[in-house]
């Protein structure tokens, strides 16, 4: 069996200048804090952020936006983070705003080899601007396209040795469609186990889709 | 009489028996502290479940179980959780009953501003835009002026969640349907009378023959 268990430092290690990161998470519930930590430390720059939001300035993703490692975030929500804001007026990092459901799907669309979809939310509004738009059965929609990422950096509660994954209650949220959609997928879990002892109907993400397992010791 | 609380209740008694909803952040969580005995309820919250139920007590809140805002929540029996891109796959589908959002403006056409007040404001939509399309119905709740102005206008000045897509409005003054025909006021608050309304809504309105009054119970 290949050992996908490695060090904090060599995940971090993993995560250069320029990528674009996937960060599960919902308002930093189900962020992987310990990697985030190891990133705010190594102080790699010039990331793409994909992630719902930008968390709080003392907690998630926020983190590396206050150390200013996101030349872009795309995201739902930055309303949490007034640093998001501020880098936005200033013009430092360029953020692109997307409805939280077209985010999810275009993630879903980049790690299930679908070219795009065609979706409701947004038509009439900003998000809609520079979209071709198509009427189907009369209803109008716009054209959104795929995201895929260098890296997904995600939380379980529970791996096993292979990269099945268990997501606690509300922490799940982006994690197991982010785990599709990236090169590379290191998951930060709080509990390794062996082999085995996840029941596959409890199964909530394949380890097919998990190059590296860090922590354990929670 | 907390104006908040009476639009809360109004709110509650437009929603049925067995309805899938969902609850913005704000003066629309205070709906399901109103929901009528006997009515069955279940609550989506786009982060990741169904079910959602009571704000725990003080010493009793899990971190691993928020909601949409963030908070410490609480699962009722038969609840679920899903991740994010199944949570708008129930909105956009269609299986979301109701919808309650606040609002800094609507329009005569239903059209929504909640988002975003360019140079500003800019927190982003979340999702709002989503559940806005999705939801069968869209009920904005929200007091009815921002420091006296009207937020209940002809056109939107704000940029837009969504286009056409509000069915209902209630404030501590009315209960407005959005209609082919433009804005119908059908039912008052406590204690407004129709030239009060009248005052504080830019937009113009169609009185209800069948002119009702909500919320008297509140009234001493």
């Amino acid at each position: 069996m290949i050992n996908k268990i490695i060090s904090i430092t060599e995940a971090a290690d993993m995560v250069k200048d320029g990528m674009t990161v996937m960060v599960g998470g919902f308002l930093a519930n189900g962020t992987p804090e310990t990697i985030i930590d190891a990133l705010v430390e190594k102080n790699v720059k010039n990331l793409t952020l994909i992630c719902n939001d930008t968390g709080f300035p003392d907690k998630g993703v926020g983190k590396m936006v206050v150390n200013k490692q996101f030349k872009k975030i795309i995201a739902s929500h930055v309303g949490t983070n007034p640093e998001t804001a501020n880098q936005m007026n200033s013009g430092e990092t360029e953020v692109v705003l997307t409805p939280q459901g077209t985010l999810a799907e275009k993630v879903r669309c980049g790690g299930n080899g679908l070219g795009g979809f065609y979706t409701p939310t947004g038509v009439g509004t900003e998000a809609a601007e520079g979209k071709e738009h198509k009427v189907i059965d009369g209803k109008e929609y716009i054209f959104e396209t795929p995201l895929k990422a260098d890296v997904a950096l995600l939380r379980a509660s529970t791996a096993d040795k292979k990269g099945n994954l268990i997501f606690k209650k509300t922490m799940k949220n982006f994690n197991p469609i982010m785990a599709t959609a990236a090169d590379l997928v290191i998951v930060e879990a709080d509990k390794i186990v062996e082999v085995g002892e996840i029941d596959p109907e409890h199964v909530m993400c394949s380890g097919i889709f998990v190059d590296y397992i860090v922590g354990g010791d929670k | 009489m907390d104006p908040k609380i009476v639009i809360a209740k109004r709110v509650a008694e437009l929603l049925s028996h067995g309805n899938v909803v969902n609850l913005g952040i704000g003066l629309p969580t205070m709906v399901a502290n109103h929901i009528p005995e006997g009515v069955d309820i279940t609550f989506h919250s786009e982060n990741g479940f169904l079910g959602l139920g009571p704000v725990p007590a003080e010493g009793q809140e899990d971190w691993e179980l928020v909601n949409a805002g963030g908070m410490p929540s609480s699962i009722v029996p038969g609840g679920m959780f899903f991740d994010s891109a199944t949570s708008f796959s129930i909105i956009r589908g269609g299986h979301v009953d109701a919808t309650v959002l606040g609002a800094m403006e609507v329009d005569e056409k239903g059209n929504l501003a909640n988002w975003k007040i360019p140079g500003k404001m800019v927190p982003g939509m979340g999702g709002a835009m989503d559940l806005v399309v999705g939801a069968k119905i869209v009920i904005i709740s929200m007091v009815h002026t921002q420091k006296g102005k009207p937020k209940i206008l002809k056109q939107c000045t704000l940029p837009l969640t969504a286009k056409e897509q509000v069915d209902i409005i209630v404030t501590e003054m009315a209960l407005i349907r959005v209609t082919k025909d433009g804005l119908v006021l059908e039912e008052l608050g406590p204690t407004a009378t129709i030239e009060d309304v009248i005052a504080a809504t830019e937009a113009n309105l169609i009185i209800s023959p069948n002119l009702k009054r909500f919320g008297t119970e509140y009234l001493n």
